[in-house]
Formats: structure tokens, C-alpha cells, sequence
């Protein structure tokens, strides 16, 4: 059994940044996600304004999509979710994505390296540095937006109140909660990922023959959820920050 | 001391997943107790089961950076 390490390993080494194996397969990630933009838009391009000509499955399959992404930011957003789309798609596909294909055969198991072997892929998420970056994104987003949609002071004064004691106390404990989505975002998807790799190399190990399907399309369901979840809570807490509080 | 590191390990996110575990279940079952009362709020109830799922396993999150934090370092 190869040894279960708990952040990317390094893999190379261009103009002194490390490379590390999650890194690498993030940039395949991104690379798949400009082709089918590109793709996209190529098809939509070759019909014209005006055509009747069908564009086409892929065109369609992209359209469905994100209309059923939209839809779903809809009935947490209402008429906002024009603001907010990109953004809450964005999270979406990328981390749907980055869980998927750390599934694929080959993935963590295909060995690089001199010396010491490591890895020579592994899932984008299932690297702490990665959902971190993603929880402070979706953490600035939130505070941004809040800013923006209620005012700079009324929106500090859910967190600052020196009305009474008793507002005061539940602000202090706002503030704290404010600071724990980034914890609780961040390990939530990384936790998630990197337990199921874990328990799949075990399976594996354990059991070589065909008692990895199940678990696989386990890691599958978990995958799509985790995503949906993030982008979900992401949505759910731009709505409250957005909101006036009611007097 | 290593042995007494694995068994705190296994503890802390043994003992961490009870209470989300039991959690889960009552969201799930009242779930599904509010689909059988109105089978045409399907994607609304999902949608609210899974958040609230996603709160609950939060917890068992926090046991779980709990115990690798022990486990590695």
C-alpha cells in the first residue's frame, strides 16, 4: 500500500515553484474547461444569428446545464441570481469537476519521480491548499456583497451593537460564526474528498477484485453532493448577507 | 506513545461521528415524513435536507481535523 499522505506532494520544480501533483491535475482541470468554452462558442459562431440550423447535442447539453444550475440558484436567490451566477456556477462545475476526476483510474496511483515516488496526479480538492483558497473566495464574495447591497455601517452593525448587552453578545458570536465558515467551507470538501480517496485506496488494498465499484459510485454521489453543497451554502449566505435585517 | 497516538485517533473521530450520525437520521427521517404530507415540494425539501445535512456533518468535520491534527503532527 502506498503511504497515504494528507497534502500534495511535490513533483517538480519550474523556475523554483514547486509543482505539486494536485496543482498539475487542476491545470488539466482548466484545460478541459477552456476547451469546452471554446468548443461552445465555436459551434454557436459556425450557425449564425439568424439560423434554423440545430446546433447540435453539445450545444444543447451545455445550455441544459446551466439552465438547471440557474434554476437551482433561483429558488435559493429569486430575481438576484443574475448577479450571482457566474460566480456560484463557477464553484460549482470547478469542484464537480476537480472531485470527478480524481476518480478516474490512474489518478494517485500512476507513481513519478527519482528517488522518492510519488503520485503523478491527484484531485484538486482533495488538497487543503485548494478548498482554503476556494472557502476565502467564497468568504470575501459574501462580505463584498453584504457591503455592497445593505451599506458598510448598518451591515458592521450586526456584528458591532452597542445598543444593549444582549446585542451585543449575539454580535460577538455573528463575528465568530462569520470567521468559521471559512474553517467549517474549507474542511467540509476537503474532509469529504479526501476520505473517500483514502477509503477507496483501503478497499483496494484490502479486497482487489471488484469491491471498489460500489464505493466508486459512492465517491461519485458524494462528489456531486459536496458541490452542490458548496455552492448551495454559498448562495444561502449571500442571501442573508444581502437582506436587511427586519426591525 | 504511538499506540496511545492511533487509539486518540480513532477516538476522537469515532466518538466525533456518533452525534452527527444521529443528526443525519432525524433530518432524513423528517425529511421524509414532509414528502409523504406534500410529495410536490420534492426539489424544495431536498434541496433544504441537504443543507441541513451539510450543517450537521460539519461537526463531524471538526472531529475529523481534530484527529488529523493529532494523527500528523
Amino acid at each position: 500500500m502506498h503511504k497515504i499522505s494528507i497534502g500534495g506532494e511535490a513533483v517538480f520544480r519550474v523556475f523554483g515553484l514547486t509543482v505539486t501533483n494536485s496543482l498539475l491535475l487542476t491545470f488539466v482541470m482548466l484545460v478541459i474547461f477552456f476547451t469546452v468554452g471554446f468548443t461552445y462558442d465555436l459551434r454557436l459562431k459556425g450557425l449564425g444569428t439568424y439560423s434554423t440550423q440545430i446546433p447540435g447535442n453539445f450545444v444543447f447539453f451545455i445550455r441544459f446545464v446551466s439552465h438547471s444550475l440557474y434554476s437551482l440558484f433561483e429558488s435559493v436567490l429569486g430575481e438576484k441570481t443574475k448577479v450571482f451566477y457566474s460566480i456560484l456556477a463557477s464553484f460549482f462545475l470547478f469542484i464537480l469537476l476537480s472531485n470527478w476526476l480524481g476518480l478516474i483510474p490512474g489518478v494517485g496511483s500512476i507513481l513519478y519521480g527519482h528517488e522518492e515516488k510519488v503520485p503523478l496526479l491527484r484531485a484538486g480538492t482533495a488538497d487543503l491548499n485548494t478548498t482554503i483558497g476556494l472557502a476565502l473566495i467564497a468568504f470575501v464574495i459574501i462580505q463584498y456583497f453584504g457591503i455592497k447591497y445593505v451599506g458598510l455601517s448598518s451591515y458592521l452593525n450586526k456584528f458591532i451593537n452597542l445598543k444593549n448587552p444582549m446585542s451585543f453578545f449575539t454580535g460577538i458570536l455573528e463575528l465568530i460564526s462569520e470567521f468559521s465558515k471559512i474553517i467549517s467551507f474549507a474542511f467540509r470538501l476537503f474532509g469529504n474528498i479526501f476520505a473517500g480517496e483514502v477509503l477507496l485506496v483501503i478497499i483496494a488494498t484490502l479486497i482487489p477484485v471488484a469491491v471498489s465499484l460500489p464505493f466508486l459510485l459512492l465517491e461519485l454521489f458524494v462528489g456531486a453532493v459536496q458541490a452542490l453543497v458548496f455552492s448551495l451554502l454559498t448562495a444561502v449566505f449571500l442571501n442573508m448577507a444581502i437582506t436587511k435585517e427586519a426591525h | 506513545m504511538e499506540e496511545l497516538k492511533t487509539i486518540g485517533v480513532a477516538l476522537a473521530i469515532g466518538l466525533g461521528a456518533i452525534g452527527p450520525g444521529i443528526g443525519i437520521g432525524i433530518i432524513g427521517g423528517k425529511a421524509m415524513e414532509a414528502l409523504g404530507r406534500n410529495p410536490d415540494a420534492e426539489s424544495v425539501i431536498r434541496t433544504n435536507m441537504i443543507l441541513a445535512i451539510a450543517f450537521a456533518e460539519a461537526v463531524s468535520i471538526y472531529a475529523l481535523v481534530i484527529s488529523l491534527i493529532i494523527k500528523f503532527t
